[in-house]
């Protein structure tokens, strides 16, 4: 089949106009007849279905066109987009001429288009699918209108990294709880060592730290009201967490702001810092044969009425277009992407993800991933990192420079607070 | 003397409509559409997608009063400009004056300094990074000291304005070099034996007829600090201590979230700053003209 093709004439126009900060054009570029796929070896039924895919790593990429060379039903062909053009052109590439099915993330960033009518309601297609997936997973696929919009394919879980090795050697425990998560930083500081590893210069790590603080605090259903612009940002709840925060700054690696996360997780791979809590993509910084030295635990209880109940774990799936010419044949291509097996051919080859269906084969799984699924498996909430779980505005020019100026000066929270609940009703209005 | 009429041909007119045509047809598309379509842009809130409500000022307000990097980035660009223009040119006209003096390995000191002009400001922008990261920067490693420098919001724009002075200072140094080639030398005989000092002659003499020169570097002076965007953008996507107008236009209008109307507004912000500046150029330029 004919997918995968490296640079299609419209993934040319497509880049081309992104290049070119000309976006309008978009949709008129991708407007003429969709060329044959020629020399397809198997010929479904239901024609071709087009697939918008911003898997423009090498990993993914081959990943996704191994996992379609055992679909059958109908012919695909694949679009693929560079992966941060795809996700800045989102807005303009669905109003205009999208391909039948597309990659994209569960939670609000899927309700958001789907709330303006940009998808196609694929209930159905859970109807059969639903069995495969725990519930956490159908309501990250669900939208406000209660049907379904997405199919979940892949997802990496975050929680605290350490170093297996070194903490057998200093004697450290996995906390349970926030007392026991501050005697351990406080007993690392001791042994010379940097407790907790942490960087924000791309803005969005903090993220993590503030997400799992508020869900540990305030719950689930607190936080993704907050994310949702329903909350006052000078709640005293949410005071509460970043008093909280505020309370483990003297653990965190000091000068963060400059430094990448890929200088802090090598700064846990060197035994320089004792944990760091950031997705399973961390082991990326470790060199192939140390991975398995790589363990990790969730961020530990503070409020005994949440427990650990709710992880960030950010899935990655696929939608339908509203505009989709072929929506039984995109229907027939989402079930088979539901598929356990079409899964495992995806964590095979990206050792940094997990499968979404509960039905996939984990005895291929690294220790890691093995780790990762049962983590997922106990939670009953999973949140999907908040520039994924708000309005991408709000994200990136509200809570960026928030979250960093706290991390400058943690003393003052009244005032950054404030200052958030102000730009908040700017946006959403 | 009676006014003689003009008569145009038809090919007299069609040359016109095609030269006067195209000219305004390319101002008027690509610099006066977009600007007053940015104009009317930021008063509404448009996200790219949905119908264009009118707000009237209401971006305007918003970026004064709540939202807090709009004031940084001002503070930022003034910072720039005066940096620039009171630092980083005085010091690229001295390089100039004492490589003019025919010193000895002048030809090298001259390349060194030239050097980094041939670098693109994003390139500057990953050396700095280099220089100043607080874990392998080569700075915190030569000194011994544990500074972040990039990442602390007090001194960061301080120590990024001088990576953009190290080529800024190259540029401006090889056009008063070109300058003060071009000085007769009899001017500064002349200044000598009436007895004139070294630093009287430079300021008395050679800088005055430096004069056009001197406008060029202020131009440029202007510009570069105007349209400063891809070094910092290269260090941290102009964020935490080191936001410039321009960094936010692109922040709030390019990407996923398109605020487009409010992204506009700083646009215009921007845009009539530098209007200010273009203003006073121009009637300094035409008043000499007359």
């Amino acid at each position: 089949m004919d997918h995968g093709a490296p640079l299609s004439r419209r993934n040319l126009l497509l880049g081309a106009a992104a290049a070119f900060g000309v976006p309008a054009l978009l949709t008129g570029c991708s407007s003429g007849p969709r060329p044959a796929t020629g020399g397809a070896s198997a010929s479904g039924g239901l024609g071709t279905v087009t697939l918008g895919s911003n898997a423009s790593d090498e990993v993914p990429k081959k990943s996704l066109a191994t996992v379609l060379d055992s679909f059958h039903s109908a012919q695909v062909k694949v679009n693929t987009v560079d992966h941060n053009t795809f996700q800045e052109n989102i807005n303009r590439y669905l109003k205009g001429t999208p391909d039948d099915v597309f990659t994209w993330f569960a939670g609000y960033r899927m309700q958001f288009f789907a709330e303006q009518g940009l998808a196609t309601d694929i209930s159905d297609v859970w109807r059969e699918i639903g069995g495969d997936y725990t519930q956490a997973f159908k309501d990250a696929s669900t939208g406000t209108d209660g049907k379904q919009y997405f199919v979940p394919f892949t997802y990496y879980p975050w929680a605290v990294f350490y170093r297996k090795s070194l903490w057998q050697q200093k004697g450290y425990e996995p906390p349970r709880t926030l007392d026991e998560f501050t005697a351990l930083a406080r007993k690392m500081k001791a042994d010379g060592l940097i407790p907790l590893a942490f960087a924000d210069k791309d803005g969005w790590p903090a993220m993590g730290t503030f997400d799992i603080i508020n869900m540990r605090t305030n719950g689930y259903d607190f936080h993704i009201s907050l994310m949702g612009g329903k909350e006052s940002w000078t709640d005293p709840r949410v005071r509460q967490v970043f008093d909280t925060w505020r309370g483990l700054m003297e653990y965190h690696q000091p000068a963060a702001l400059g430094r990448t996360w890929q200088e802090a997780a090598q700064s846990l791979q060197q035994k320089k810092t004792g944990m760091y809590l950031l997705g399973m993509f961390v082991a990326q910084q470790f060199p192939e044969n140390e991975r398995d030295d790589l363990d990790f635990f969730t961020f530990p209880e503070i409020n005994p009425a949440h427990g650990t109940d709710s992880i960030d774990a950010p899935i990655d799936g696929y939608m339908i277009s509203a505009k989709a010419k072929n929506v039984d044949g995109a229907k027939a291509l989402l079930k088979h992407l539901a598929q356990a097996a079409a899964q495992n051919v995806a964590t095979g080859l990206d050792p940094g993800t997990l499968a979404a269906s509960s039905k996939a084969d984990t005895s291929g799984y690294s220790a890691l991933q093995k780790r990762g699924a049962e983590l997922v498996s106990k939670a009953a909430h999973i949140a999907q990192f908040l520039d994924r779980d708000t309005r991408p505005d709000f994200a990136s020019t509200v809570m960026i420079p928030s979250l960093q100026s706290f991390v400058g000066k943690p003393g003052e929270i009244d005032s950054l607070l404030a200052g958030i609940e102000k730009q908040k009703a700017t946006i959403f209005r | 003397m009676a006014v003689k009429t003009r008569r145009y041909s038809a090919r007299d007119v069609t040359v016109l409509v095609i030269g006067l045509g195209v000219a305004i047809v390319v101002n008027v598309g690509l610099i006066w559409g977009p600007t007053l379509a940015s104009v009317g842009l930021s008063g509404t809130d448009w996200n790219g997608i949905g119908p264009l409500d009118w707000v009237g000022g209401r971006n305007y307000a918003d970026l004064a009063g709540a939202y807090p990097p709009f004031w940084s980035a001002i503070r930022n660009n003034l910072l720039w400009l005066g940096f620039l223009g009171l630092v980083a040119t005085p010091f690229g006209l001295f390089c100039a004056v004492l490589l003019d003096r025919r010193l000895r390995l002048s030809r090298i000191y001259q390349s060194a300094l030239y050097l980094p002009v041939v670098l693109s400001l994003a390139v500057v922008g990953f050396i700095a990074q280099l220089v100043y990261s607080s874990d392998y920067g080569v700075l915190n490693a030569v000194t011994g000291l544990s500074v972040d420098w990039l990442g602390d919001r007090s001194i960061n724009i301080w120590v990024v304005m001088v990576a953009a002075g190290w080529r800024h200072v190259g540029y401006v140094m090889i056009i008063y070099l070109a300058g003060l080639k071009a000085v007769d030398p009899a001017l500064k005989e002349a200044a000598a034996i009436d007895g004139a000092s070294e630093a009287q002659t430079f300021f008395r003499v050679v800088f005055p007829t430096l004069r056009p020169i001197n406008v060029i570097v202020l131009v440029i002076t202007v510009i570069e600090a105007l349209r400063a965007f891809d070094i910092v953008y290269a260090i941290n996507r102009g964020r935490n201590g080191l936001e410039l107008l321009s960094v936010l236009v692109t922040e709030n209008i390019v990407g996923e979230a398109s605020r487009i109307g409010f992204g506009s507004a700083i646009a215009v912000i921007l845009l009539a700053i530098s209007i200010g500046f273009i203003v006073t150029y121009l009637s300094q330029l035409f008043r000499e003209e007359r």
